[in-house]
């Protein structure tokens, strides 16, 4: 098994690049959309609510071509960001990291929503008239309070992301070293002759990767709870 | 001094409460379960807005629809005890006393962490989490967050409800501390009228989100309305007075009273202390002489002012005593034919020194 071959540990790498900033990136818009969805009534709100959601019922397939149809070099989006700023995300790993983070985001915003709406409101309150703005009520009473819920989401975030195949090859392709992630990489050495023993290490070191989240979060979840005196 | 004046719909009622609260007393808004009073002291938090109206701590205008001034929560400086505690579970029995405070900008801080913690008795809970508190030990904590915020009015709701008798009397005498060692005017909900006489120097009668009668306690109690909220199966007249002397022989208090003189079984209370007195109808008698062998040691004149009839075998007779004070007496309709009670009619009404309530 050891050691790993350079190219094993550039897909390593670009995945948990990928997921790492999948999640980060698209963290604030989850709790916005969740706080948005639990403690707001608004017109439409049905409507957000499911486009928040297409990612989970849409082929990650139609994700990555609507991402290329608008972030693409050539896309409604993508050609103005072009030519107004030259950033371009089309076949580069930031376009596989916001894949990531399109795929991921209903995961996050529904456990955040869940967290958020078991929080006890008055408790806020009591924040109020203890001389805390709203702000600082949200920083310091309600963002520890629902800290178990945004936990889950990221968590549910990064697997997603570490396991997301469909839309990230239809929006920037399969290129080594730049987009070619863990998934890709194993479903690549499939399609070629002798790829087997190859796909099998790399079939091993998803395991690895993915017990090893997945303690880090026990671990994570464990704090939190004696943190939160439950 | 807090001066409320406010009007808002609020779910199935009108709110429409007005009253004053003067620094260092404690304004009791009395009235039963669901009448509005919550929702009365959540518009002067500023967590629920009125229609119309104003509030204000001296000069300082809280709320004012007619000059659409209407104060965040966070900026109002009222102090708030929620009947449910609301401790932030989060944070230690420490990080909860000092949110507000750490909040209160230094030149407004006039309470100090050690001293309140000392008067609490909260100093062996400080690294505690809210959840491991007793319901008394939790209650304390809520006062103490309250307060360390160094709040310039302070609003408690139902602080007893939910504690069995020893939890009562384990806040009780706290309360009455603050009251009296932080000169803040209280806002103090409650439907339990034994609480509110303990208590309250102001009672204001809330029924139906409205406020209809307020004065002092005593007068509030004693009135009609008050009584039929309270129920009329056992009329009673709430009198205060100051103790006098102590009878060490036969462990009697001798208290000056609206009534008049009356001595109850022996107060720990020394001369000077203000009380309330609660004379049950029930169990007050009259006599037409001045009776000479009898147990009874509480023995007041008076004229009979009126004779109400309550069924068939009972009437409440209304006695003016000498003081001028109105009391009430429940006694059968024999004894009222038999001693041959009209209007006008001297008597003598005979008070049991051991049935009456003290507060």
């Amino acid at each position: 098994m050891f050691p790993l071959s350079t190219d094993e540990w550039l897909a390593i790498e670009l995945s948990l690049r990928v997921a790492f900033w999948s999640v980060w990136f698209s963290l604030p818009f989850a709790l916005f959309f969740a706080w948005l969805l639990a403690r707001r009534n608004f017109f439409g709100k049905t409507l957000v609510d499911g486009l928040i959601h297409l990612p989970l019922v849409l082929p990650p397939v139609v994700i990555g071509y609507i991402l290329l149809v608008m972030l693409g070099r050539k896309g409604l989006i993508g050609e103005w960001l072009y030519e107004a700023l030259g950033v371009s995300v089309a076949f580069k790993w930031e376009g596989a990291a916001i894949a990531s983070a399109v795929m991921g985001f209903p995961l996050m915003v529904r456990a955040i929503r869940l967290s958020l709406e078991t929080v006890d409101q008055g408790l806020e309150k009591a924040a109020r008239t203890l001389r805390a703005g709203p702000i600082r009520v949200f920083l310091t009473i309600t963002l520890p309070l629902i800290s178990p819920g945004i936990l889950t989401g990221v968590v549910l975030g990064f697997a997603r992301s570490l396991g997301e195949f469909g839309a990230t090859i239809t929006f920037v392709s399969n290129i080594p070293g730049e987009t070619r992630t863990l998934p890709l990489a194993l479903y690549t050495f499939t399609q070629v002759p002798g790829g087997d023993a190859m796909a099998m290490r790399l079939t091993v070191i998803a395991v690895v990767l993915a017990l090893l989240s997945l303690f880090i979060s026990e671990f994570l979840a464990r704090r939190i709870r004696a943190r939160l005196g439950g | 001094m807090l001066e409320v004046k406010i009007k808002g719909a609020i779910d199935q009622f009108e709110i429409d409460a007005t009253f004053m609260t003067e620094a260092g007393t404690l304004t009791a808004l009395f009235g039963r379960s669901g009448a509005g009073k919550t929702t009365i002291i959540n518009m002067i938090a500023g967590l629920v807005k009125p229609r119309d109206g104003r509030i204000a701590i001296d000069n300082d205008v809280l709320f004012d629809s007619a000059h659409a001034i209407d104060q965040p929560p966070n900026k109002r400086g009222v102090g708030y005890i929620f009947q449910d505690n609301l401790l932030f579970p989060h944070l230690t029995v420490k990080g909860n006393l000092c949110y507000g405070q750490n909040l209160t900008p230094t030149a407004d801080r006039y309470l100090d962490f050690d001293e309140m913690v000392e008067l609490l008795g909260l100093k062996h809970l400080l690294s505690r989490r809210p959840s491991s508190l007793s319901g008394g030990e939790k209650k304390r904590v809520a006062v103490g967050r309250a307060l360390l915020a160094n709040p310039r009015a302070l609003l408690m709701d139902e602080p007893l409800a939910g504690l069995d008798m020893a939890r009562k009397d384990e806040i009780l005498p706290f309360i009455e501390q603050i009251r009296q060692q932080v000169r803040l005017p209280i806002v103090y909900v409650s439907h339990d009228i034994d609480d509110v006489l303990r208590l309250s120097d102001q009672i204001a009668l809330i029924d139906k989100g409205r406020t209809v009668l307020v004065g002092p306690a005593e007068t509030v109690a004693n009135h009609a309305e008050a009584r039929l909220l309270l129920g009329q199966n056992n009329p009673s007249t709430i009198v205060s007075g100051t103790v006098i002397s102590h009878d060490t022989t036969f462990g009697l208090t001798s208290l000056e009273t609206q009534a008049g003189l009356i001595r109850v079984p022996g107060l720990k209370l020394p001369p000077g202390s203000p009380l309330r007195l609660r004379l049950n109808a029930r169990n007050i008698s009259i006599a037409l002489s001045k009776p000479q062998d009898i147990s009874v040691l509480n023995v007041l004149p008076g004229v009979i002012e009126s004779i109400e009839k309550i069924d068939t075998s009972t009437v409440d007779v209304k006695i003016r005593l000498a003081t001028q004070l109105t009391i009430d007496a429940r006694i059968t309709t024999l004894a009222h034919q038999n001693l041959n009670l009209a209007i006008g009619t001297s008597v003598f009404a005979l008070i049991k020194s051991v049935a009456v309530d003290r507060f």
